[in-house]
């Protein structure tokens, strides 16, 4: 039975990681600190931040490295240079980084159910009619599949469009054109096409918000070619992806949870974007890999608090970008921990988990000492009836039963 | 009318509470419920968006019938698996709500094929407000309808706000249904005769005629969208209180009824008083 300390393992990692930061160090120490805060920075999981120069975002150079001793995720200030940062809600955080791009790019604009006037159902939006005007935060009527189009075409004509739908589930109406015009006319185009769209909203298990409006459609859509899916999970994460997303030139769908807009967290000051195909270490350990996304995270790291109690030492990575997965993250944590644990708040058939099982097992079968365990929701509607709806989604105590059987 | 403007008013205090954490009224559509549900069969089957739980009234759901699915307990129709007023019950013909908007149209469409198939002596009825005749599901539905001679008529309610100008340019829903090829008419929503007379006729004509109505009942929803939104922050009060004073369906039909003679003050505290014993136990 292989010992839970892979010692071995886990000197190697450490070992090339270091040598890759002490030249990551030097690169830093070159510029001068003025000349710092005025370059444009790109900031990496753990809120390391490493000069991006040109902005390269979605691209992984080699002096972008994995940060073994990540931050803790709600102090990311720790990291930054200067200013303590500012206070928000998560969904401040989206509107911040919103406004930032549209002021920025006056090609960026946003169009969904209620986001001009009424500000957004979650307040995404709120204040940005006011200030930019009806025509580019745009109320339109309720038909999502033909904003949906309405955006592809105005992403092709050379707009930016943030496209937000009022829930994740109303956005099933849209599917026809996400699947076939969205993902797929950059490609049968020959490349003439851009959809620069960005399709965001509120998903996932609520509090008794009744079936139709707790869908999770990350496993719905992540079949589709040529998008790409983030998910965010704190204001921080929120910001910066919603600001790559925009940046970027592929389709993105961002995935909020509607149980996470109010969550609070100091952000810094200065500009950052995030790397849209990365994941995010929350807690570096030995023992086993847990991988999550979304609200999930919060149940892990609560369930994290319970084993660290019992004794044992999970690894906890939010994956963030749920297509492509970030299996460079992913595998340097299998190859340290050798167990892996996902949990994850979509239905288990055809899930995210069911893809990423897939995918670890078929570049990480060699570094595996147990079997993949994947905890996921029920495969059932979300019952409105609130102990009813508990049982469907993935619990803290499951998630602490699943590592002690794991690391058994 | 009244009982379902009382049911509403005690649900809604309820949610405000935190005993219960939804609830959708109906107030000010009192008639459109009500007067269609008493010009229909009990064997037309209804298809109703969210705001016609008077119909499930007239039809026979208790109120403790109501106060099960709500609360999303075990003895509720639904088991407690859907949102409260999603309502819905097989032996009363009325389907279980359904909350993406318009869904049911293309439903009823078929629950209308299959009841010309069997040829029953029944229709069906889809009850949808203005917001849903932007979603491709009413278009397509309607088109259906026409196209296939399906008994089924739709009746809707038309919101009078003067800030839903950008859901649609043109002159209401109306001209649509006669765009699609069916018989379409415009009513006074708030004046119960009128609805229950247009949707008798409506009913006689899709059932002995084989095609389908489409109803737009002029109304005002002087209630809220749902407890999830304040509509103050897209509507005057005065413009509610106007229409919830001036304009109530409830008011209008016992002037009509006192004018003739047969209610009077005391059967009307009478009818308040019963009302709210229901709820009050």
């Amino acid at each position: 039975m292989a010992s839970i300390f892979q010692g071995v393992g886990a000197a190697t990692s450490l070992s090339s990681s270091t040598s890759i930061e002490t030249k990551k160090f030097h690169f830093c120490s070159r510029r001068s600190p003025s000349e710092r805060k005025a370059c444009f920075v790109v900031v990496r999981s753990g809120g390391v931040m490493v000069d991006g120069g040109l902005n390269r975002i979605g691209g992984r150079a080699e002096q972008l490295v994995t940060n073994a001793v990540a931050a803790k995720a709600d102090t990311p200030a720790a990291a930054t240079a200067s200013k303590p940062g500012h206070e928000l809600l998560l969904f401040e955080a989206l509107r911040e980084g919103l406004e930032e791009e549209m002021e920025r790019d006056a090609r960026v604009c946003v169009m969904g159910e209620d986001v001009g006037h009424y500000g957004g159902s979650y307040k995404v939006t709120r204040g940005l009619a006011q200030k930019y005007g009806d025509l580019r935060v745009l109320d339109t009527p309720i038909a999502e599949n033909s904003f949906t189009g309405m955006g592809i075409g105005a992403a092709m004509m050379g707009l930016r469009p943030i496209i937000e739908g009022m829930n994740m589930g109303f956005l099933l109406l849209a599917f026809n054109q996400i699947s076939n015009n969205c993902g797929m006319l950059h490609y049968t185009s020959g490349g003439q096409f851009k959809i620069p769209v960005v399709i965001r909203g509120p998903g996932g298990v609520g509090r008794q918000l009744g079936a139709e409006h707790s869908q999770r459609l990350e496993s719905y859509f992540q079949s589709i070619p040529g998008i790409q899916m983030v998910a965010c999970s704190t204001p921080y994460n929120a910001k910066g992806l919603m600001k790559a997303a925009i940046r970027s030139d592929n389709p993105v769908i961002l995935f909020e949870h509607v149980l996470l807009y109010n969550l609070k967290e100091r952000i810094p000051d200065e500009e950052y974007v995030l790397n849209l195909e990365e994941a995010e270490m929350v807690r570096p350990g030995e023992h086993v890999t847990i991988l999550t996304y979304s609200r999930m995270r919060y149940h892990v790291m609560q369930a994290a608090k319970t084993l660290v109690n019992k004794g044992y030492d999970p690894e906890v990575i939010d994956i963030r970008s749920l297509k492509p997965f970030d299996l460079y993250t992913i595998g340097n944590s299998i190859k340290k921990t050798h167990r892996v644990l996902i949990v994850e708040e979509c239905m288990r058939t055809g899930g995210i988990g069911a893809s990423l099982t897939a995918a670890i097992t078929e570049n990480f079968h060699d570094y595996l000492d147990a079997p993949i365990v994947c905890l996921s929701s029920q495969d059932v509607p979300t019952p409105y009836a609130g102990t009813l709806e508990e049982w469907t989604v993935v619990q803290p105590p499951q998630i602490v039963a699943a590592v002690e059987q794991l690391c058994r | 009318m009244v009982t379902l403007n009382t049911m509403d008013k005690y649900f809604y205090e309820a949610q405000r509470q935190g005993r219960l954490s939804f609830y959708l009224t109906s107030f000010g559509e009192e008639a459109i419920n009500l007067a269609s549900a008493a010009a229909l069969s009990s064997d037309d089957v209804v298809l109703a968006q969210y705001r016609e739980p008077g119909v499930l009234l007239w039809r026979g759901f208790t109120v403790q019938d109501f106060a099960n699915q709500c609360f999303g307990n075990n003895s509720g129709h639904g088991k407690g698996r859907q949102m409260p007023i999603h309502y819905g019950s097989k032996n009363l013909n009325y389907i279980t709500i359904s909350s993406p908007l318009t869904t049911q149209l293309p439903q009823a469409v078929g629950i209308a094929y299959s009841l010309k198939m069997d040829k029953k002596d029944s229709c069906v009825v889809a009850f949808f407000g203005d917001g849903s005749t932007s979603e491709g599901d009413f278009h397509a539905a309607l088109n259906f309808d026409a196209v296939m001679d399906a008994p089924v008529f739709v009746t809707m309610s038309m919101l009078d706000f003067n800030e839903l100008a950008c859901l649609w340019a043109g002159d209401g829903i109306v001209v649509k249904g006669q765009a699609y090829g069916i018989p379409s008419i415009r009513v006074d929503g708030n004046d119960a005769l009128a609805v229950y007379n247009v949707v008798r006729s409506a009913r006689q004509i899709a059932i002995s005629e084989q095609r389908p109505i489409l109803i737009e009942a002029m109304t005002y929803r002087v209630s809220h969208h749902s407890t999830s939104d304040d509509s103050t922050k897209y509507r005057s009060m005065d413009e509610i209180e106007h229409w919830k004073t001036k304009h109530s369906p409830i008011t209008r039909l016992r002037k009509w009824v006192e004018r003739k003679g047969w209610w009077d003050n005391n059967e009307e505290s009478n009818l308040h008083f019963e009302a709210t014993k229901q709820y009050c136990g």
